[in-house]
């Protein structure tokens, strides 16, 4: 157990977590770990609540445990019944399961029901210096506040139910450096995207990224989500900024965050989560925020990217074989050719949400774009879907649903939706869209469909246009 | 867990790299409450092409695979782990696997082994013909004719692998300790021990 206020060696933010969270150290270099909050919701959880009843072990601290339906939840109307028949099963099993096992539960009417990863900063669940983690793999989005946090598999959840702890081998580190700042019509959604590409698809596997440099600090606290929410496409399981003074004032007041002595101690605690000076790094990767322009994927991995200005690549000249092969395979999949402009290819759906960009600044940032214009005729559908009932009534207060739908986008209830469609929001086959999401995936969002990921400002600019267009160059509205 | 020490069958010839978990297992599939019968949805666009590698008379069935860089990327749905188990593979070989997915495949007896790309290469051609045998006693892939591998594991999980083990069984065995972290934590951490339920 390692006292955070007292460091005997010049370590990493991210190895300052790890030890004071050392349960047991185990043989072969693994260790016991603590977890501090742990997030459940209805597609990951089914068969670990199952396997705890074959068993016959139960939850170790219910109290720590939050869970939510936000994957099969429909953005339509919540007084109705969830039509498809499978949706509504997983999401009442949760419901059950919660029930069974004394977990609290914000099921699909609760005015604070939202995505897992909004929820949980917006609660004061997700704290600085906490371990976090959900059967999800954009856990990550936690790490915004200073949180260790990461995604888990089934077998996983049933291990922290039954024991409130993993058996992990500790990760390498990595330093993400934005230096600079950032340039007009630019956002955290684009270097999320830069350092994916950067990194590809698997840089990032086997570390925890500690993001850094001027452009974080610069950052709010949601943007910094955004960030932290994508490392996972670069296959980093977790990633991570310091808290600073921005942190403690985001996570102050919420509902579920410390008070009275507990929170005093908290943030003297807090003010200890930094890298040492000397600490060193497995790995540094250093980006200059002034060279990133507004990107967009133009293929089926996040690696897949380039700048808005940029032509889509040719396969051809592709030095790495098997990069080739998989960049043809995405260019037949999306039916792109070599060579084409990004700016200007055409889509019939937009998508603005997800837990990367739903939160209150990416509904700002689209509605800037979309008020006073309309979304185009040739767009089939233009969904906002806001990530959490507290977004979505901050939203409706400040009037942007009332933008949005002047514009003609449809406004939604809170989910995961069309990120990956296991709800009805999907993207027909042979479509494209616009999307504010982090999966370009084959058949991600609905079996054929064709992603392209952009930030919320781009997305709205792609309704506007009919074509993915470069925001920066939007005529003014008359 | 079922024990693994060593394996001898087809190999399935997939490659590719940067193979997601929404290929392996698309989303409408997430909506099953068991761990059992996902084998059909497994890589299910790919199986769309009747000459897709999984289904041919000589590869389906087949208790191998192998895979190309970055394997399991993405989502962290253990169902892709489940439904590879259901088609009965029970070692992939690429030249590495996504952080999440491998604990996924571990925790469900599949043995996943890291190989550089230009062995990856040699082991697609071999697998179009013959067996592969898989030692992890020893830490060898060994081709019928003989073309030889070493590969390396997390010590802990090939421990686990050889014996079988049952992890959360493993940590309720430590339970003094986890008592006196717990107690630690309550006194030094508060904050974080519990939550600030306001209202």
């Amino acid at each position: 157990m390692g006292e955070v206020t007292a460091p005997t060696l010049a370590r990493t933010l991210y190895a300052k977590i790890w030890d004071d969270h050392i349960v047991a150290a185990k043989d072969g270099g693994m260790d016991l770990i603590w977890i501090d909050r742990h997030l459940v919701h209805e597609v990951s959880s089914p068969q670990a609540f199952e396997a705890l009843r074959e068993a016959g072990r139960g939850v170790r601290r219910a109290d720590l445990t939050l869970a939510v339906a936000d994957h099969n939840v429909p953005t339509t109307d919540r007084n109705r019944p969830i039509a498809e028949p499978e949706s509504a099963a997983q999401v009442s099993l949760l419901a059950s399961n919660c029930a069974a096992f004394g977990i609290e539960h914000l099921g699909m009417r609760h005015p604070d029901q939202g995505i897992v990863h909004v929820i949980g900063p917006e609660q004061g669940f997700t704290l600085p210096g906490a371990i976090l983690v959900c059967g999800d793999s954009h856990t990550a989005t936690h790490g915004a506040l200073g949180a260790l946090a990461f995604g888990i598999g089934t077998s996983e959840i049933e291990h922290v139910l039954a024991t409130q702890t993993l058996l992990l081998r500790r990760s390498k580190s990595m330093l993400v450096r934005i230096d600079g700042t950032l340039g007009f019509g630019v956002c955290a959604k684009d270097v999320a995207l830069a350092v994916v590409g950067a990194l590809g698809a698997g840089g990032g596997n086997g570390f925890v990224i500690e993001y850094a440099g001027q452009v974080v600090r610069d950052m709010s606290i949601e943007a910094r989500m955004t960030l932290c929410n994508m490392a996972i496409e670069a296959g980093a399981r977790s990633g991570l900024v310091a808290p600073d003074a921005k942190t403690v004032a985001y996570v102050r007041g919420r509902p579920r965050a410390p008070s009275g002595a507990d929170w005093d101690d908290a943030v003297a605690c807090w003010a200890t989560l930094s890298t040492d000076p000397d600490a060193v790094y497995d790995r540094t990767l250093i980006l200059d925020g002034a060279q990133i322009a507004p990107l967009v994927t133009w293929g089926t991995s996040p690696e897949h990217v380039a700048a808005i200005d940029a032509p889509v690549p040719d396969p051809e000249a592709m030095a790495d074989p098997v990069k080739a092969a998989a960049a043809r395979r995405a260019l037949e999949y999306m039916d792109l050719a070599p060579g084409i402009a990004i700016d200007g290819i055409s889509i019939e759906n937009v998508f603005i949400g997800s837990c990367t960009n739903s939160r209150i600044e990416d509904l700002r940032a689209a509605a800037e774009v979309a008020r006073g214009r309309k979304v185009a005729a040739t767009v089939h559908q233009a969904l906002v879907v806001p990530g959490s009932g507290a977004v979505k009534r901050q939203a409706e207060a400040e009037g942007l649903d009332r933008i949005f739908i002047d514009a003609g986008f449809e406004w939604r209830e809170p989910g995961c939706s069309m990120c990956l469609g296991m709800n009805p929001d999907k993207v027909p086959p042979g479509e494209r869209c616009a999307s504010t999401s982090n999966r370009n995936f084959v058949g991600r969002q609905g079996p054929g469909a064709r992603t392209h990921l952009l930030s919320p400002a781009m997305a709205a600019a792609a309704a506007i246009c009919g074509r993915i267009t470069d925001v920066r160059r939007l005529e003014p509205v008359a | 867990m079922k024990a693994f020490t060593t394996l001898t069958g087809v190999a399935i010839p997939f490659g590719h790299a940067n193979v997601d978990t929404d290929i392996i297992m698309p989303s409408r599939w997430l909506k099953k409450t068991s761990r059992y019968g996902l084998g059909p949805g497994a890589f299910e666009a790919i199986r769309t092409d009747p000459a897709n590698v999984f289904d041919s008379e000589r590869n389906r069935g087949a208790p191998i695979l192998i895979a190309g860089a970055n394997f399991g990327c993405g989502s962290s749905r253990e169902h892709a782990a489940w439904a590879i188990a259901d088609l009965g593979i029970r070692a992939i070989i690429a030249p590495d696997f996504a952080d999440i997915f491998a604990g996924n495949a571990f925790k469900n007896g599949i043995l996943l082994i890291a190989l550089p790309q230009v062995a990856i290469d040699q082991l697609l051609d071999a697998a179009t013909r013959e067996d592969i045998t898989i030692d992890l006693q020893n830490h060898t892939v060994t081709t019928a004719s003989g073309i030889r591998f070493a590969f390396s594991t997390d010590p802990f999980r090939r421990d686990c692998l050889l014996r079988g083990l049952d992890e959360i069984a493993l940590t309720l065995a430590d339970g003094d300790a986890l008592d006196c972290y717990e107690q630690w934590m309550t006194t030094n951490r508060g904050w974080r021990a519990r939550q600030g339920l306001r209202g």
